[in-house]
């Protein structure tokens, strides 16, 4: 395996965010760069959104269609960390994000993409296809679609892709899965993305690519309404919690954001994680890499609880193939942007999509505070409805992935719709078999209880048997009696019940079609 | 050939125009209601105080803490309002109300200097409740007699006999969800007294002329003193036909009583929980066939979930009694429809307005009586058409009546229907856990107000002497596209090119006492009109042309900018026209009228004509379901669609798939669910937001996608022989709801009827997959379920008889009807 990033290097301070700025003196007021004008935050209170900030500038092409990130109407494009030390244009709900959390990045709206009288590729291929009819989500979608133009490899073949969504100049519709349009019925905006061809050479926003993203700047916006800080590093943030037990903590936004829009919740303090260096690397560790491991064994996979999904999508490039299966069924690309491992399993919920896939691949968490790290098994990480052991002065530093996987791994989510759903039920797979009997299985489910579950008496059922229907009736009708599930709008408790009875059935078949995601050994 | 329908030569009509905000759309720049209002830096805010009760009476309303809050400037309440305190036009929608009616409902408004400042106000205001009784469900609605409005009855011939002669008789109920509106943009309006101290209001409505009306009538003002405009709409679908305009009177009252803009914006949340939306139907139904499958008589009675006030239920019901027939031709008739008053946000207008639930009722008749007539279900449909001649159970002769199995047979063969039956068979047969189903479905629907009066419009077009033209019109963009029709139309009728018009926005100073832009009549209507004021300005300009070209004014042509005579070698300008009709002075504006006519109705005997004419179209859908979880994806669909002579083709493709994919969302995936228990958020709605309530995404869209207008249209006597089209494509989507039944089937013995529940939701097709399967069990054991199956909801399946090879016995069926009359 390769390593993608760096090793973490806990405590130090080599990856500090720059307090000062060395380029330019007006760096120290926060302002955000947008459609290539620097505009300066002001006085603006630390819970505006960068929807309504936008707004306010006079950008009224991003629109309020929710509030909660599901309906991309006010999605917009953020340069982002390609991996590669480029830049990747990335589409986000900016109705979710308070704008202070993007001082000194640099943003796009759809009036930055093109004119009327200049149209960007993406607008163009929209307004002459048929693409909008209301036209209120239609910004939206173009910043959307933009991104995935603009994006690096796209039109190559895909190798191997999770799923046929794909256009023939490669387009991932994925990227457009966070965007809801009432009004087309979509085909004539697929049409247009699927149309699309490579960007300029010229192109300005094609050329940003190749230079770096904005660094992390570290911010401390103090408004009436309550104070946003973007520790400089991570022991000022460990060191910030330590001293403001009450305070939040937020990484991409996705779930807080909600909160301070439908739900009115306002915070004297909010910490901003995402951006620390020691908390977005994704490493390969092996035995003697680290000596202070306890528990994980030799080797293991580290994901940094600070990378959002579509991150960890990029840089593991199909290593963990439940993972693999679990992305695209994971909100939107919109969210996936922005959400984090560490925030899906901070908010401690038991319908996250997360959850099921890591107990499944026997997962530990690293919690780390300045009294020092530890390591949690997943399994014993959540103690009820949205509580963990997590205290208030810890944070999730990073998820630890066991190597090697089990060969045979699937995620099932039950939900009404396939993009952008919340799970009424999910269920994750990792199964080894051989020569006939199973000798590996660990079971991960969401949904049916207060808090995700591993599945031991099914695991327990399985394990040492022969892989054949009778095992799998047997290990159904245990597996059906798992967990408490309720009854809400989502579902009934009857169907929770029978989607888990009916769930390794269905695994059965898809392994004895070959459709399930067998598991590579990992090359070290 | 009428000169409505007549198309010159070079029209502009009829070529594939992008919508004509679309640059805009793409841009960003095209703007909304509540986008003119962040530029309005001294608006205040607007925001509702919520009812935390279903029904209740109001014992205490108190404002003071809420006045403390810092940028509270005002609340305004019941005693505020110099006029009467109505939202609506029945008098029934107090719109502060003293009695709540609904959770959600809104009590009173806090106006603040910033969306905070209002916010917290609101959560300040203290509301002291004495709890009433509620209803919430239907069924709870009909056991206690709390109906609303008046019931209805379609009648024809002796249904009773028909009944007891049928060969087959089948009996049914079904019970099919509400669907919330969901355009993107939330109801919005802007309320501010301009320069010349008029009144104006800027609101997202399909309805100026009601929104100015109820403003009116809130303020005590003469309407002559308000203006409003419609701008654009960031989607309506009904929503915004009678919905907005309480709230535009909340956000004009406010401006009235503080001198200041008010800017009013419902979030999401407000916005399902206050406004109202399409409503359920419990339906049964008792229909006969003979032997060869021709539907010999139905009787069934409709009852509409009507909510907390009439609103448009009484004509959402007239439309569900105009609907029950879709395309299919039935002898004898006795439908029933009643409205329900329920403790819920009102039930309104949405795309199709009862049309869907009718045409529900009727396909899920055939969709369960093929199987067990052991009738291909696309066969059986074919056989029941209208004939030429025919007419409506409320006699109206259905028109063109010859085009539906035409539109049929050039679908089947267009989807290679027989083929791919054949094969879903074979993979079906191979797959176990996976089935396939593909289904066609009819939609014939009816164009015109059934009200007949509200079938009129108006327009306003202005020429320039540099020859631009500038048109108004009564109808409201929301993305239909009607504008660009109405470009085009006024572009075909001045003889100009497209761009040498503009459009100016919707409002009530340029065009009075407009209809809804609604009932799928925005383009026959208005662009009547606009053709009419065109036409006015053409003729008297050929008569300025007449004498510089030297030709008769009969002569005269105008063509693509140019105006020529016939054998006149000049050729002048359009502009060179109209500069020379000012200098004679020639009159060069017109107001354009139209009035639909034929159209008449009588509502005591549920008969007449009130259709100018009717769609139609058909669909074929192809789905696959996964027996394991229910959850299952459309494949392909195939549309064939008539639109008349299209006005513009891409416009019209447009409405078809987005109909398509919206109806798709009611019959499958859109899941209204209210808190129907006795707890304390009695009444609450469960989906309040666009996590909870799905809407069709990306994955919902058919893979395949195949939209045909059908090319044998024209339409005598409409706008250049064109064809409404908003709403008759949403009920396409039938297909895919026969189609998860037919899939559903391949999980059960041959001749399984299959129950399935609406919306067809994952869950719902899964119950109907077990339900199947049980059947099958059942079937080959030879004995009664196995213990342990599942089941879920009616179970009809237990009712099958044991050989798979025979339909079902009939005789639990008969009895259900003698136990139900």
């Amino acid at each position: 395996m390769n390593e993608h990033r760096r090793p973490v290097s806990p405590r130090t301070n080599e990856s500090a965010i720059p307090n000062t700025d060395d380029e330019s003196t007006s760096r120290a007021l926060p302002g955000v760069t947008v459609n290539g004008q620097r505009q300066l935050l002001g006085d603006v209170a630390s819970h505006t959104t960068a929807l309504n900030w936008l707004r306010d500038l006079g950008l009224t092409g991003a629109k309020e269609g929710c509030a909660e990130g599901e309906c991309g109407a006010c999605a917009v494009m953020v340069a982002s960390p390609d991996g590669a030390g480029g830049t990747a244009w990335t589409s986000v709900n900016s109705c979710l994000v308070p704008i202070a959390a993007l001082d000194g990045q640099e943003v796009v709206t759809a009036e930055g993409l093109g004119s009327p009288d200049d149209l960007h590729p993406v607008q163009s291929k929209m307004a002459g296809n048929g693409s909008s009819q209301c036209g209120y989500c239609t910004a939206g979608f173009a910043c959307s679609m933009a991104t995935e133009f603009y994006r690096r490899g796209r039109s190559e073949p895909e190798p191997e892709s999770p799923c046929d969504e794909h256009g023939p100049n490669g387009f991932d519709l994925h990227a457009l899965s966070g965007n809801l349009c009432r009004c087309t019925g979509y085909r004539p905006i697929r049409d247009a993305a699927y149309a699309l061809g490579d960007p300029d050479p010229a192109d300005a926003l094609a050329q940003r690519r190749d230079r770096p993203a904005p660094a992390p700047v570290a911010t401390d916006l103090r408004a009436p309404d309550g104070r946003f800080v973007r520790p400089g590093s991570l022991d000022e943030a460990l060191g910030l919690m330590a001293e403001n037990p009450g305070a939040t903590v937020i990484a991409g936004c996705t779930d807080w954001g909600v909160e301070v829009n439908l739900r009115g919740r306002r915070e004297e303090l909010v910490i901003a994680i995402d951006q620390l260096a020691e908390l977005r690397t994704l490493r390969t560790v092996t035995g003697t890499s680290t000596p202070t491991e306890t528990t994980t064994g030799n080797t293991f996979i580290e994901i940094g609880a600070g990378l959002t999904l579509s991150e960890v999508e990029r840089d593991l490039d199909g290593q963990i193939p439940l993972l693999t299966e679990m992305f695209p069924e994971f909100a939107s690309r919109l969210i996936r942007n922005r959400a984090t491992f560490g925030g899906n399993l901070g908010t401690g919920s038991p319908i996250g999509d997360t959850p099921p896939a890591l107990l499944a691949l026997g997962a530990q968490v690293v919690l780390v505070s300045l009294d020092g790290d530890r390591e949690v098994p997943l399994d014993e990480y959540f103690t009820g409805y949205r509580t963990t052991v997590r205290k208030p002065t810890e944070l999730i530093g990073s998820i630890r992935i066991p190597l090697p996987l089990a060969p045979i791994t699937a995620f099932h989510k039950i939900s009404k719709r396939r993009f952008d759903d919340i799970s009424s039920v999910a269920l994750a797979f990792a199964l080894q078999v051989d020569d006939g009997i199973v000798t590996r299985a660990t079971i991960g489910l969401g949904g049916v209880a207060a808090t995700p579950l591993r599945a031991y008496a099914t695991e327990d059922a399985l394990l040492g048997t022969r892989w054949d229907e009778q095992t799998v009736a047997h290990a159904s009708a245990v597996l059906g009696a798992e967990g408490t599930p309720m009854e809400d709008h989502r579902a009934s408790a009857a169907y929770r019940r029978i989607m888990l009875s009916q769930a390794l059935p269905k695994l059965f078949a898809q392994a004895a079609e070959g459709r399930v995601d067998a598991g590579e050994e990992v090359s070290l | 050939m009428s000169t409505l329908s007549k198309r010159p030569v070079n029209p502009v009509v009829g070529a594939s125009e992008p919508h004509e905000s679309a640059v805009g759309h793409v841009t960003g720049r095209a703007l909304y209601t509540d986008d003119i209002s962040t530029v309005r830096r001294d608006a205040l805010v607007a925001w509702p105080v919520q009812s935390t009760q279903a029904h209740a009476l109001i014992t205490a309303l108190r404002t003071d803490r809420a006045l403390a809050v810092p940028g509270v400037v005002r609340v305004l309440t019941a005693d505020d309002v110099p006029g009467h305190n109505d939202a609506g036009i029945w008098g029934d929608e107090p719109l502060f109300p003293t009695e709540v009616m609904y959770y959600g409902h809104a009590i009173c408004w806090v106006l603040g200097e910033s969306t905070e400042a209002a916010r917290l106000g609101a959560a300040a205001v203290e509301v002291e409740y004495e709890t009433l009784p509620s209803v919430i469900t239907v069924s709870e609605a009909i056991a206690a007699g709390s109906f609303q409005g008046t019931p209805r009855v379609s009648r024809r011939g002796d249904i009773d006999a028909a009944l007891s002669q049928a060969a087959h008789v089948f009996s049914g109920e079904i019970e099919t969800s509400g669907q919330e509106h969901f355009y993107l943009e939330t109801h919005a309006s802007l309320a501010y007294y301009d320069e010349g101290d008029q009144l104006y209001v800027q609101c997202s409505t399909q309805n100026p002329s009601e929104a100015q009306a109820v403003v009116a009538h809130v303020l005590g003002l003469p309407r002559n003193a308000i203006t409003v405009q419609s701008l654009r709409m960031g989607g309506g679908f009904g929503g915004k036909e009678t919905q907005p305009h309480g709230l535009a009177a909340v956000a004009a009252l406010g401006a009235t009583l503080t001198g200041r803009p008010v800017r009013l914006r419902l979030n999401r949340t407000q916005d399902i929980t206050i406004t109202g939306k399409r409503p359920g139907f419990q339906m049964t139904w008792t229909a006969g066939f003979n032997d060869d499958g021709l539907l010999v008589g139905l009787k069934a009675s409709m009852t509409a979930d009507g909510g907390w006030c009439l609103d448009l239920m009484q004509a959402v019901l007239s439309r569900a009694l105009c609907h029950f027939d879709n395309a299919y031709w039935i002898p004898a008739v006795e439908v029933h429809g009643r409205i329900v008053k329920t403790h819920k946000t009102s039930q309104t207008a949405f795309r199709g307005f009862g049309g869907p639930q009718g045409v529900l009722l009727i396909e899920d008749v055939f969709g369960k009586a093929a199987p067990a007539l052991g009738i291909d279900p696309a066969e059986l449909r074919r056989r029941n058409f209208y004939a030429p001649g025919q007419a409506t159970p409320y006699g109206q002769v259905v028109k063109d009546a010859e085009r539906m199995p035409k539109i049929w047979s050039k679908l089947l063969e267009s989807c290679a229907f027989e083929r791919r039956q054949n094969e879903i068979a074979a993979f079906n047969d191979s797959h176990a856990h996976v089935k396939r189903g593909l289904a066609i479905t009819p939609i014939k629907f009816g164009i015109s107000f059934n009200a007949s009066f509200f079938n009129q419009a108006g327009a306003l077009v202005l020429v320039y002497q540099d020859g631009s033209v500038l048109i108004n019109h009564g109808g409201t963009e929301m993305g239909q596209g009607l504008h660009t029709k109405m470009i085009q139309v006024a572009a075909t009728a001045l003889g100009v090119p497209r761009s040498a018009v503009r459009l100016a926005p919707t409002r009530t100073d340029k065009v009075p006492n407009t209809s809804a832009t609604a009932a799928s009549t925005g383009a026959d209507l208005n662009g009547a009109a606009v053709k009419n004021a065109c036409d006015q300005i053409r003729e008297r300009m050929a008569v300025v042309a007449s004498g510089l070209l030297g030709v008769n004014p009969a002569d005269v042509r105008f063509s693509d900018g140019a105006v020529t005579g016939l054998g006149a070698a000049e050729q002048l300008s359009f502009a060179e026209v109209a500069t020379a009709a000012y200098l004679q002075r020639v009159q060069l504006s017109a107001a354009g009228y139209y009035r639909t006519e034929g159209l008449h109705w009588d509502q005591e005997s549920w008969t007449g004509s009130p259709f100018s004419y009717f769609a139609f179209g058909a669909a074929a859908t192809e789905v696959e379901v996964d027996g394991f979880t229910g959850a299952y994806r459309t494949r392909r669909v195939d549309i064939v669609h008539d639109v008349g002579d299209s006005l513009s083709p891409m416009i019209d493709v447009g409405q078809i798939e987005g109909g398509y994919v919206q109806g798709a969302g009611w019959l499958t995936l859109e899941d209204l669910r209210w808190d129907t228990s006795n707890g304390p958020t009695r009444g609450r709605l469960l989906t309040q937001s666009a996590s909870t309530y799905k809407i069709p995404s990306f994955s919902e869209m058919p893979e395949e996608f195949n939209v045909t207008l059908f090319d044998e249209a024209h339409e005598e006597g409409s706008i250049y022989g064109s064809k409404a089209v908003g709403e008759p494509p949403l009920m396409l989507a039938l297909s895919v709801r026969e189609a998860l039944r037919q899939a559903v089937g391949g999980f059960g013995p041959a001749g399984h009827p299959v129950t399935l529940a609406s919306p067809a939701t994952p869950e719902a097709v899964f119950w109907a997959v077990d339900e199947a399967r049980a059947a099958t069990q059942a079937a080959t054991t030879q004995s009664a379920m196995t213990p342990g199956t599942t089941t879920q909801g009616t179970s009809t399946a237990a009712a099958v008889t044991t050989d798979s090879e025979q339909p079902p016995s009939l005789t639990p069926e008969r009895s259900s009807i003698l136990a139900n009359p």
